[in-house]
């Protein structure tokens, strides 16, 4: 099988971090080779973070580059602008809604632009738009929304649910799983 | 029966970073002692070595100390581990030019991690160096499951060869999750220790006598590394051949697939001849792929053969498969590009953080701030803008007292050094030594945020718990600054802005030096409770942006008027003290 790619995008401190290991496992139990690629150290400060889930029969580089992401996980919306680039020719892009403005725009050296989703649609590019964040705290916190968006990707990708249900109880601790199992089915219901 | 046989073979194997596997490495190889000092992108096989009951693991102050602990092991007969990122081993160079020489007693083995695209670094250096000048054994795996391996055979090739060996790791091979085989340890009884000052002792005389053996040394390790199942041939076709190690192996492979060959070098110092030779001899166009400095390239030039390397590769950032695709095959990805611009997104200080306030102060007084390495680097973004200088581990301290030594009285009263807890113990303590005997009225701040921050909170000398957790004993910093020689030692809270800034106009006045020492935990460290998000009256906002000018980035201005993003914001207060009309409330 040819090496699939998958990119999380969003910016430092929203979870991209569970949210590779989550598919990550649930793509090494169905016998893949599977790489994944994590930003640790300044960039994790708030900064545009980027994080690379790679599987296949064999999966040599474990960096994504410009028009290979089969699929763009973005938990924000100018972090899903930003990595366009990496989108492969008719690949999926899943993006939260939400919106963080960058120092730049809170200090008024630029602007955040208008309408990102509308205009993503209008390049053609495979755009599913979902509100995470509300739906995270319907779950009972803010800080699920990585797992709301891992829900909607799930029914995107050829993987029974079991799958994903073993893998969030691999890697969410047992004092969290069930306000991210509920989560991840919230995610799920998005169509 | 089949079925069952695959999910066992699948059972085995786990999802680990480079570091993880590496740590995996340590523990399988019968280490007993590891001693590092955190640094990005070499922290994590440090801490998950500390998970193995069977490794004692430390937190060491610096990396020079780290290194001198795992020698000190390793000569009493213990298999010994220390890590450190590309800078660290410029701050541990001393011990390892000379262990090259002493060789070892149970195996010793030092990680360095390079970061090729300073993704967390102040530079971009290249380790082999090192490795070639102290004249030590080099390895380089190019993934997980690699670290693994390269970790135990480096015990195993320490001990044969009698020196230490360095293995260089790099960002993409620390921090990225492959498959790892899980094995047993292997248990280690100590080896003997026997007094041997010939070989440990480096006065002159014995030193001397020493040097040959390394040469000689080298060469029969250069004679192992023709044979050693480290270096690889992969035999495809021969229009291509590629000459590589670590992650830029995996770039090569993914990009060129069979259409190339490849010699996978595992040892990178020394280098092999006749390998190398034969590989080239085979090929119609060799290239060399590697990140940062042309080292193999250099090598293959010595050796007369006709090569391309820098020619075609960049000695600056990551390689990656689009730059060899692009660069051999000329070939280039379809892309899809945003049709505004996309603001940039630098990292900066987290909502809350402590240092915030303190960087405000010393924006508004606008002195020269000798900088340090550490999250408080970011105060050097806009808005505050408050570093001029960032160098390296302590430089703000010492720097400072070079500063006011050339520039004088005007200079002492108009400038200080920020440095961290952890930076301070690493070394910064020498350089606060310094301003006390020599004499400036130089002004230290320490940012005592109770931990090492930037490399995801390691404990340290004065946080009063050791890599475990454990209770531990810890540094009293007024009393150390005292100790030094400084008299004028204050406290201050950097929430509480108003005296912040006081105190820093009273100690910038003074004719001795002084130490300022700004203290509260880390917003992000569990214990730190937070107080609710504050929120902002519209009614009483005017939008006069004096709250944005602290750059947090809880704060924005929409429609006019301040709002603050009740998902980020911890409650902190400091916005409230900016507010002029009151229009931030509880």
């Amino acid at each position: 099988m040819e090496t699939k790619s998958i990119m999380i995008v969003g910016v430092g401190g929203q979870g991209s971090l569970l949210a590779s290991r989550i598919i990550g496992n649930v793509l090494l139990s169905q016998g893949f080779d599977v790489k994944v690629s994590e930003v640790h150290g300044m960039s994790q400060r708030g900064g545009s973070v980027v994080t690379y889930v790679k599987y296949g029969d064999e999966v040599c580089s474990p960096v994504v580059n410009k028009g290979e992401a089969d699929i763009i996980i973005s938990f924000e919306q100018l972090e899903a602008a930003r990595w366009l680039p990496y989108l492969k020719k008719g690949g999926h892009l899943v993006t939260s809604t939400q919106k963080i403005d960058p120092m730049p725009v809170i200090t008024g050296a630029a602007e955040y632009p208008e309408n990102i989703i509308g205009k993503l649609k209008e390049l053609g590019v495979d755009v599913i738009a979902v509100d995470a964040l509300e739906l995270a705290e319907q779950a009972g916190t803010a800080k699920a929304s990585n797992v709301v968006l891992m829900g909607v990707v799930s029914t995107k990708m050829p993987f029974d649910e079991s799958v994903w249900q073993q893998a969030l109880e691999q890697c969410v601790p047992p004092k969290f799983l069930e306000l991210n199992k509920k989560a991840f089915a919230l995610g799920r219901e998005v169509k | 029966m089949a079925f069952y046989h695959e999910r066992k073979e699948i059972d085995m194997k786990k999802l680990m970073l480079g570091n993880e596997a590496f740590a995996r490495g340590l523990y399988e190889a019968g280490c007993k002692i590891a001693s590092s000092y955190p640094g990005t992108p070499s922290t994590e096989i440090t801490e998950e070595a500390a998970k193995y009951d069977e490794i004692y693991a430390e937190w060491a102050p610096n990396e020079k100390v780290a290194m001198e602990v795992a020698l000190g092991a390793s000569i009493a007969g213990a298999r010994s581990f220390c890590a450190m990122k590309h800078v660290g081993l410029n701050v541990a160079a001393d011990p390892l030019y000379t262990a090259g020489y002493t060789g070892v007693n149970a195996g010793m083995v030092i990680a360095v991690a390079d970061d090729p695209g300073m993704h967390s670094s102040q530079n971009e250096q290249d380790s082999r160096h090192h490795a070639i000048a102290s004249k030590v054994m080099m390895l380089e795996p190019s993934d997980s499951g690699e670290c693994k391996e390269f970790a135990k055979a480096a015990f195993e090739l320490s001990e044969q060869f009698d020196t230490p060996v360095i293995v260089r790791l790099s960002t993409r091979v620390s921090h990225s999750q492959s498959a790892v085989e899980i094995l047993e340890r292997e248990q280690k009884e100590l080896m003997p220790y026997e007094k041997n000052p010939q070989k440990f002792v480096m006065m002159p005389g014995n030193a001397i006598r020493r040097h040959p053996q390394v040469e000689e040394r080298m060469k029969k390790i250069a004679q192992y590394a023709e044979t050693s199942p480290l270096n690889r041939l992969e035999i495809n076709d021969t229009k291509i051949g590629v000459i590589t190690s670590g992650a830029a192996y995996q770039y090569a492979k993914e990009a060129l697939g069979t259409k190339a060959s490849y010699l996978k070098l595992g040892i990178v110092n020394p280098l092999p001849e006749k390998i190398i030779r034969d590989f080239a001899d085979r090929c119609e166009t060799v290239y060399v792929i590697e990140e940062l400095d042309d080292i193999l390239e250099t090598h293959c030039k010595k050796l007369g053969l006709d090569v391309h390397g820098k020619d075609t590769f960049s000695l600056m950032g990551e390689i990656s498969q689009a730059i060899v695709r692009e660069k051999i095959l000329g070939e280039k990805a379809e892309e899809t590009v945003f049709p505004e611009n996309v603001p940039v997104r630098p990292p900066v200080m987290c909502a809350g953080c402590p240092h915030r306030g303190l960087f405000y102060c010393l924006s508004k007084l606008g002195v020269m701030v000798s900088g340090d390495i550490g999250c408080y680097t970011l105060g050097a973004a806009a808005p505050l803008c408050a570093m001029d200088t960032t160098i390296c581990m302590g430089a703000s301290v010492s720097g400072l007292h070079g500063f006011n030594k050339a520039r004088g009285a005007d200079a002492e009263k108009s400038s200080v050094a920020v440095i961290g807890d952890s930076t301070f113990m690493h070394s910064g303590m020498t350089g606060l030594v310094n301003i006390a005997y020599n004499a400036t009225n130089s002004t230290v701040i320490i940012l005592d945020n109770s931990i090492t921050g930037m490399t995801g909170h390691q404990q340290n000398p004065t946080t009063g718990k050791n890599l475990k957790g454990d209770p531990a004993a810890a540094v009293n910093l007024e009393e150390l600054c005292h100790a030094i020689g400084i008299r004028s030692v204050r406290v201050v809270d950097p929430y509480h802005m108003a005296q912040t800034e006081a105190v820093i106009k009273e100690e910038l006045a003074k004719e001795e030096p002084s130490v300022i020492i700004s203290r509260r935990p880390c917003a992000l460290l569990k214990y730190v409770k937070h107080n609710p998000p504050l929120r902002v009256d519209s009614d009483k906002c005017v939008g006069c942006k004096q709250c944005l000018k602290i750059g947090c980035p809880a704060i924005s201005i929409h429609n006019g008027k301040c709002v603050i993003d009740h998902t980020q914001c911890v409650g902190c207060g400091i916005c409230k003290e900016m507010c002029r009309l009151d229009a931030i409330k509880d």
